[in-house]
């Protein structure tokens, strides 16, 4: 299993390690669309062990910035690796979501 | 040597269809006649610049040679489309499917949503896809681009072969093509479509072999070979960066409208008597300012969620420090702005905020505490985006019927290439019944005019001219039913009044027709290796009334938003006997035509016609009426009998000249 998460005092952190692409994509939602369920609807997903990103892997990212906002939230994505850098700029998702330099600054501006 | 050839007629056909279109505009118009005259000599030019784009496509045909051997990790998933078609033929698709030889997983895409279909599926080992809970019943649906894109987010194989429920591909369907993605670029290869439930003499026109063959490896020679919905392998990965990219796009331009009403509602807010107060100036000031900073920021292409996140907190501020003032809350202004439809589902399946917006803000006069309110409540629409959609990337096109010809121009508009593979690889059902075929292609021709509306091919900067081209080509003969009208009219015109619409039927006028004719009549001989083109040249003239039903609901559709009135092809035969009334205008003209030519002979017999304008417009009218004879002959076929199965010359013999 590539993610595992952890909730946090005001935001649950979702870690992503090694190639977050189409096989991996839908077992992302899952794991989101479980962390919201449970009630955190603040989620920060952590790149900085992801290596590799593609169109697949983004657009789990924005269905589950979707399901994060139904529930009243957001999500946030923190830690991206030169490649997860390229791929964001490339498609101009950038534009979207915001890179965070780390977990912990993701929520820091509320 | 072909090519040499249809090269050689492409240019003859040109330079003789120049000569004599430009004759026929400066020297021959008979300006007495104007009205039938000028719109004449538009049909023909009409039809010259569709001969040359034809000449254009043939002029690139490419000829390939069979791919390199995939490599052996590529993953598949095979998608069958249904809707509402009989579970035994989905399911003979769906077996035949998972007989594919390459590995690869099969799954049958219900939007019908049938326990007896999920049941079957499951019981011979094939997967099962429905709209997942995200697809309220308030959720546009999209029709097959929903169906697809639902199952595009639940499966992850890195290559889709998709069906249609009644095409039921080869074993080798994926062996023969899965090497062309070897060249990382390529995002589709598209096989023929080739149907075998249709008799020799094709009444109904179902057999596309023109374009199955010389037009699509003409646009595959452009890099612009056009996805046909069925019978295709794309990959995902381009089809998942149409759906980021559309996505990017259609929200920005959602902040960019929100914040455009803003500011005409904070501009109107201005005006009324309270802005006077000190207090409510300077929260008004201090919003626009930070609404126009936003709107510089969004220029500059900085972060859209910043961007609005940093207008909601001022608004939010300024209407707090107003609320705390206690200035006026005027009830009505909250009451109404919560009425109002501030968001709508736009192209792309993005929340969008309603075009209208900015008209609803500026058209009312608001207080200043409602303007507030109002700007802050468009933010927030935006700012939840993609409420309105079930899912927030739509990979396959949504903005036209024919999702698929959208999505390969987005594809190319990427820079992708496409790859047609001449070769029968799946064996489909085509329509048995006049009824369903004109629904069918009332279809395809909406679905393509729509696209020509919404994103015109020639102004699409990011493919290259030969690409544009090639997609402007294909919707430029959907616009072939108004010439036809035309070339009805002028010969019974001339044969019941006299009146010519040119001005002299003399040698000038041969010398310059017959040439053109023959060299184009020619062309299709050579570009086509002599397949059949007549059925095709036929209905291109006698389905004028479809061709122009198709244009005006689309830009009804496409400009003030009504409904195409849009079905599914039904794949089984429509009961029923023969209904004439289908052909209501092309039996209408055909009577008048016949009207026509026996005027025509007495105005000749009592010397009020000449003989040579008679003979041309009798030879004109025979043609007509011959052209809408195919009709007479749909009209009455009864559906396909397996013993008239012939080996009909299709797109391509299978295996054979596919090299």
């Amino acid at each position: 299993m590539p993610f595992s998460y952890e909730v946090k005092d005001s935001y649950a952190e979702v870690k992503s390690v090694g190639r977050l692409n189409m096989v991996a994509a839908p077992k992302l939602r899952e794991v989101v669309a479980e962390v919201v369920a449970a009630g955190s609807s603040r989620v920060v997903v952590n790149l900085a062990e992801t290596d590799f990103l593609d169109s697949s892997g983004l657009g789990a990212l924005i269905g589950c910035l979707k399901a994060a906002r139904q529930a009243g939230g957001d999500l946030r994505i923190a830690g991206v690796q030169p490649q997860v850098k390229m791929v964001l700029e490339l498609t101009n998702m950038d534009r979207v979501l915001t890179a965070y330099p780390s977990a912990e600054e993701a929520f820091g501006d509320d | 040597m072909t090519r040499f050839w249809t090269r050689l007629f492409v240019v003859l056909t040109v330079i003789l269809g120049l000569n004599y279109v430009a004759w026929r505009w400066f020297a021959s118009l008979n300006w007495d006649a104007w009205w039938i005259a000028v719109p004449l000599v538009i049909a023909e030019t009409y039809s010259l610049i569709d001969v040359m784009l034809f000449g254009l496509t043939v002029w690139n045909l490419k000829i390939r040679k069979p791919p390199p051997a995939p490599p052996e990790t590529a993953t598949v998933d095979v998608f069958i489309t249904t809707y509402n078609e009989p579970l035994d033929l989905v399911m003979t698709t769906a077996l035949a499917a998972k007989n594919i030889r390459w590995p690869h997983s099969t799954w049958i895409l219900d939007d019908g949503n049938r326990p007896e279909m999920r049941e079957l599926a499951e019981s011979n080992g094939i997967g099962y896809v429905t709209r997942g809970a995200d697809w309220t019943p308030d959720m546009p649906r999209h029709a097959k681009a929903g169906n697809l894109n639902n199952a595009l987010m639940v499966t992850s194989g890195e290559y889709l072969l998709i069906l249609d429920a009644d095409q039921i591909p080869e074993p080798d369907i994926l062996d023969k093509t899965l090497g062309y993605f070897n060249d990382d670029r390529v995002a589709l290869v598209q096989t023929p479509q080739y149907f075998i439930n249709v008799p020799a003499d094709d009444p109904l026109g179902s057999q596309a072999p023109l374009f199955y063959g010389p037009i699509q490896q003409g646009k595959d020679g452009w890099n612009a070979a056009f996805f046909c919905g069925s019978n295709a392998i794309l990959r995902r990965e381009g089809l998942m960066q149409l759906g980021l990219v559309g996505y990017v796009q259609a929200t920005e331009k959602s902040v960019r409208r929100a914040l455009a009403a803003s500011r005409s509602a904070i501009k109107k807010a201005r005006r009324s008597t309270e802005a006077e107060n000190p207090l409510v100036a300077e929260m008004l000031t201090q919003v626009e300012a930070a609404t126009e900073s936003a709107q510089q920021e969004l220029k500059a292409g900085a972060s859209l969620s910043e961007i609005t996140y940093r207008v909601r907190r001022k608004v939010d501020e300024a209407v707090r420090t107003l609320v705390a003032a206690d200035f006026s809350a005027l009830q009505s202004d909250l009451d109404e702005i919560a009425a109002m439809e501030l968001a709508q589902v736009g192209e792309g399946g993005v929340t969008t905020v309603a075009s209208d917006a900015v008209d609803l803000m500026s058209g009312r006069d608001w207080s200043p505490l409602g303007a507030l309110e109002s700007v802050h409540a468009i933010l927030a629409a935006i700012s939840v985006e993609r409420m309105d959609e079930a899912q927030p990337i739509m990979p396959l096109a949504t903005i036209s019927v024919t999702e698929d010809m959208a999505t390969s121009m987005r594809l190319h508009g990427l820079g992708w290439k496409s790859v047609y593979h001449h070769e029968i690889l799946a064996n489909g059902l085509a329509p048995e019944d006049l009824k369903t075929m004109l629904t069918q292609r009332l279809r395809w021709a909406q679905g393509t005019m729509q696209v020509l509306l919404r994103e015109n091919p020639l102004v699409q900067r990011r493919m290259s001219w030969g690409q544009r081209l090639m997609y402007f080509s294909t919707m430029w003969s959907y616009l072939s039913g108004f010439a036809a009208v035309v070339y009805f009219t002028a010969p019974i015109i001339y044969l019941t009044l006299g009146i010519l619409p040119v001005s002299s039927l003399s040698y000038d006028f041969f010398i310059r027709f017959i040439p053109f004719m023959v060299v184009n009549q020619l062309l299709f001989v050579v570009a086509g290796h002599g397949i059949p083109t007549w059925r095709g040249q036929q209905y291109s003239l006698a389905l004028f009334p479809t061709w122009i039903k198709a244009c005006t609901t689309a830009a009804r559709n496409v400009w003030f938003g009504r409904p195409l009135g849009f079905a599914v092809t039904p794949k089984a035969r429509q009961s029923g006997g023969p209904s004439w009334s289908l052909i209501r205008p092309q039996i209408i003209v055909g009577v008048l035509l016949a009207v026509a030519m026996v005027t025509g002979i007495a105005r000749l017999l009592t010397g009020l016609s000449e003989p040579l304008g008679t003979l041309v417009n009798v030879a004109w009218v025979t043609y007509d009426i011959v052209v809408l004879s195919v009709l007479v002959k749909a009209v009455l076929y009864k559906g396909f009998v397996p013993e008239d199965l012939v080996n009909v010359e299709g797109p391509d013999e299978r295996n054979a000249d596919a090299v």
